[in-house]
């Protein structure tokens, strides 16, 4: 039983990916994906929060997202996964459920 | 997987409408069904047929009007918040008085109780928003 | 129909300064016509959507405040309020209002469905709930 968080704001606007983090159990999916998807980038000033995340949690970033903003794939916090659209739905379909954190 | 999706944003000012529609796209085109889409807030503003985006970028409300075609899909937007944004149809405009309408095809203006009943007959209801 | 399915609306926006808060209970009002067991979850701005004392004249908007007090007659059993959230504006318990419920079949009565939760039961019950409406 596990729910996929979704955060599509990047976390330098506001608060939904360190509340996301926060509020969602260990075993969720956290997917990234719009702006949000900023939050996956290393060396930020908020790359603990999802480099801990990692530990007990499955994090993806939307390629296409990623892509859009001129991120290159090798600067993804180590253990981040990059989905595209189709890996969305699968993780919709995978997960009980979607919360979603705009 | 019977999936809803609801979209709270207008076309082009935040990315929320091309994102549930880039979704529901690759759920449909992987067998998915989609029972409704529902567009609350300013979402609604996505069932507008006048909009005249530049010819060298997506024309968002086509899209969804299109993916709609091909898959039969329920557009369904919000009456009460179609109301505050000016999105009218025909019987909206008899009702409330209006000379014109502004409806693009394939969407429909209905209550929030279709967004209630999405959420109850669909396996995941995914919501696109700012 | 299956089931009563567990609806949790999240609210994390403050009211007045976008309309997501007035129009996410409008989507609770309905829902009570369906016979779901309906919850309300407070997190971050949300919590300020259940002050007490909110007076709109001076900004010429509808108040919509009394209407959260009303929940309780519809379906609502439940208005969890995230601890955290409420201590870092510097908010406690009594500055939100008190939502009276009562169960008319078997008469029994709740003073105030209002409840102040920690973190992790704030995870647990998004977690139980079945659908999850964001704003």
């Amino acid at each position: 039983m596990s729910d996929l968080h979704t955060v599509n704001k990047s976390p330098f606007e506001k608060n939904s990916l360190e509340t996301c983090l926060r509020l969602s159990k260990a075993g969720s999916a956290i997917l990234l994906y719009e702006d949000g998807v900023y939050g996956a980038l290393k060396g930020t000033a908020v790359e603990n929060m999802i480099a801990s995340a990692v530990g007990d949690k499955k994090v993806y970033v939307l390629g296409p997202d990623f892509k859009a903003r001129g991120l290159a794939d090798d600067r993804i916090i180590d253990g981040v996964e990059v989905v595209d659209y189709a890996g969305f739905v699968d993780l919709v379909e995978a997960n009980d459920k979607v919360q979603a954190w705009v | 997987m019977k999936f809803s999706i609801q979209v709270n944003e207008g076309p082009y000012q935040h990315q929320a409408s091309d994102s549930a529609y880039q979704f529901t796209k690759a759920a449909l085109e992987k067998g998915h069904e989609c029972f409704r889409v529902f567009f609350y807030h300013d979402g609604v503003l996505n069932g507008t047929r006048l909009t005249t985006p530049p010819q060298d970028d997506r024309n968002i409300v086509n899209n969804w009007v299109e993916l709609a075609e091909k898959y039969d899909l329920d557009l369904v937007v919000c009456v009460a918040a179609a109301q505050r944004r000016g999105i009218v149809d025909d019987g909206e405009a008899e009702r409330n008085g209006k000379d014109a309408t502004n409806i693009a095809p394939r969407f429909r203006i209905s209550g929030l109780g279709q967004l209630v009943e999405a959420a109850i007959q669909s396996d995941r209801l995914v919501v696109f928003g700012d | 129909m299956s089931d009563a399915k567990n609806f949790m609306f999240l609210n994390r926006r403050a009211p007045y300064g976008t309309i997501y808060a007035w129009e996410s209970l409008e989507v609770v009002l309905i829902a009570a016509a369906f016979e779901q067991n309906v919850s309300l979850m407070f997190i971050d701005d949300g919590v300020y959507q259940l002050t007490k004392g909110q007076d709109t004249t001076g900004i010429g908007m509808k108040n919509f405040s009394p209407t959260y007090r009303t929940l309780g007659d519809y379906e609502v059993r439940h208005m969890y309020v995230d601890k955290a959230s409420l201590e870092a504006r510097g908010l406690t318990a009594d500055d939100l209002v008190e939502v009276e419920w009562e169960d008319w079949e078997t008469e029994e009565t709740v003073d105030n469905i209002v409840e102040v939760v920690d973190s992790d039961r704030v995870a647990e019950l998004l977690e139980e709930s079945d659908v999850v409406f964001s704003f």
